[in-house]
């Protein structure tokens, strides 16, 4: 393995898909759009405690931008024609893969550190450890871009369908992560629920480093988020070798 | 020590030399991409079966083959975007199934269906290739200016491609496999659906690659194109190699066969010119070529039936087979 060519490929597909994918509207719709349109409809008007509350908001809105770009790239790719050429040049998928994930965390970093920015400047919130929240923005980015990559990984060759069953998945688990009900506060069968969303680790630990209830320890957050992240990149990696060996 | 010493030294010296060579002389220079049994087959259908070939340096080579023949997935197998079932391919000596990316890294692919970004710029475009072949920015900014000027995209180099023609597009794309100047160029139907300019412009550009030292492979429908471009050409039928050499032994091996052509003045048919001396008829740019062993009897034949039918012919002429003769033949497309 030339390790230099690896990583080459890696930077330039990601900085390929930052200048092409981030203005597209998709990205942008159920990137920033929507999370926003959440944030209002469940937190403005009603009598929340805010400072309860950010935490979870924080990690949706990471979590709606970082999975945003993955599952737009490969079909979007596919359907150009420019997915075979890609592999035509010294990158193999694995190459694809990363810099994907890649493009897709470094998107979900900087509008998550612009939230998280504007609401510890507004909100009176008391930060118990910045690094624990700088660790949680960059495992977390790239644990859901990585999810997002892996959504596209089967599909076909329209990006618009892929970004349907990117919103099945991801709809869902902003309701059993801990954003709207705090995870200290559920109990019974729900609560394992919310053990297989790797959303859930995210909120903890930003809950843990915003001085809020949190139920794990910060190593395991971080484990449980480090080990979803490999399940999505190896699973993405495998899904699309499989289907070159039919031909794309 | 004396000169005559000396003298019968150096020539037992070669002597030895000669007797146990340290390299062998019969070693054959390496090949710039060779196939070894390469086979390929989606679900029940075999797409390539068995194939091996080798190109040799600074060679042109063409694969030909009627649609379905296995060119593609020849040509995609080559370039590593899709997994042979069995089979190796070497590249310059590497074995692209070990040393993937190095393998890759010599190669300039146009693939059948490979488009470039309709979201950035021809330059853009351009120099994003140059940046996965690691070329620095000078080196990148350089050859995108020589190879915009060269293919006619200087005045459009920096509109969008989604606003470009076909031919433009394609254009484009010779200059993306072109930028890191790869010692062998893969295309596959570079020139299809093309005008005659863009046509032009991408042959010569592909000949001065060639001119300039590096191998090309290509593949084609077009057999005229093959015929003037390539020094030998693989014909592939069914997945298998039907014939491989250079075009003009190709033609001797069919060379028994002759064409006679004919006009006549008005409409005729080819079952009235069907006999022992004339095996196969058809009609070519209004004339009809008649293909026989024995021009003599075919010409009289012909001549008996233009009396019988108050035919009049307005032209007549000889020839030997061409490539797409020995194609027709090899390949049996009807």
């Amino acid at each position: 393995m030339n390790w230099r060519i690896y990583l080459r490929g890696v930077s330039v597909i990601a900085r390929k898909d930052m200048r092409i994918y981030y203005r597209k509207a998709p990205v942008f719709i159920f990137g920033l759009i929507l999370p926003t349109f959440l944030f209002f409809a469940f937190f403005v008007g009603r009598e929340l405690d805010i400072n309860k509350y950010f935490p979870g908001f924080l990690a949706m809105s990471l979590f709606f931008t970082s999975s945003s770009v993955g599952p737009l790239i490969v079909p979007w790719e596919k359907q150009q024609g420019t997915f075979e050429r890609l592999l035509s040049y010294p990158v193999s998928i694995s190459i694809i893969v990363l810099g994907d994930t890649l493009a897709g965390a470094l998107f979900g970093l900087l509008i998550s550190a612009i939230v998280g920015l504007v609401g510890i400047l507004l909100i009176p919130i008391s930060v118990t450890s910045i690094a624990f929240i700088f660790v949680a923005f960059v495992l977390g980015n790239l644990c859901f871009s990585a999810l997002g990559v892996f959504l596209s990984s089967p599909g076909g060759r329209t990006p618009a369908n892929i970004m349907m069953l990117a919103a099945l998945v991801r709809f869902p688990l902003i309701f059993v992560s801990g954003i709207f009900i705090p995870l200290s506060d559920m109990t019974g069968p729900g609560r394992y629920v919310t053990y297989c969303s790797p959303l859930t680790y995210l909120v903890d630990l930003l809950n843990q480093s915003m001085n809020q209830a949190h139920v794990f320890s910060w190593w395991a957050d971080l484990l449980v988020m480090t080990a979803f992240m490999t399940v999505f990149v190896v699973s993405a990696i495998a899904v699309l070798k499989r289907k070159s060996l039919k031909g794309l | 020590m004396d000169l005559k010493f000396l003298a019968r030294l150096r020539f037992q010296l070669c002597l030895f030399k000669n007797l146990f060579p340290l390299k062998a002389n019969t070693q054959e220079p390496m090949s710039a991409l060779e196939v070894r049994s390469l086979s390929k087959r989606f679900a029940e259908v075999v797409a390539v079966k068995d194939l091996s070939f080798k190109v040799g340096q600074k060679e042109f080579f063409g694969l030909l083959g009627p649609n379905g023949a296995g060119k593609t997935t020849t040509i995609r197998m080559i370039t590593g975007v899709l997994r042979p079932d069995s089979g190796s391919v070497f590249v310059e000596g590497i074995d692209l199934s070990k040393n993937f990316l190095e393998a890759k890294s010599r190669m300039g692919v146009i693939p059948e269906m490979g488009t470039v970004y309709p979201d950035l710029s021809a330059r853009e475009n351009i120099e994003l290739v140059g940046r996965f072949y690691g070329l620095s920015k000078a080196t990148r900014q350089q050859r995108a200016e020589k190879l915009l000027v060269d293919l006619g995209l200087k005045d459009r180099a920096d509109d969008y491609i989604r606003k470009f023609s076909k031919g433009m597009r394609q254009r484009v794309s010779i200059a993306c496999a072109m930028v890191h100047e790869p010692p062998i160029l893969l295309l596959d139907e570079p020139t299809e659906g093309l005008d005659v300019m863009s046509r032009r412009l991408i042959v010569e550009k592909v000949k001065e690659m060639n001119n300039s030292g590096s191998t090309v492979i290509l593949t084609t429908h077009n057999i005229e194109e093959a015929n003037r471009l390539c020094q030998r050409v693989c014909i592939i039928n069914k997945g298998a190699i039907v014939a491989i050499d250079s075009p003009e032994r190709l033609r001797r091996t069919t060379e028994k066969i002759q064409v006679v052509e004919v006009s006549f003045d008005r409409k005729v048919e080819p079952d009235w010119f069907i006999s022992e001396s004339i095996t196969r008829a058809e009609m070519c740019n209004e004339r009809w070529r008649f293909y026989t062993e024995d021009p003599d009897r075919a010409i009289e034949h012909i001549m008996k039936v233009k009396e019988g039918r108050g035919l009049k012919v307005l032209a007549l002429s000889t020839s030997g087979p061409t490539l797409e003769d020995v194609f027709v033949k090899l390949c049996e497309v009807p």
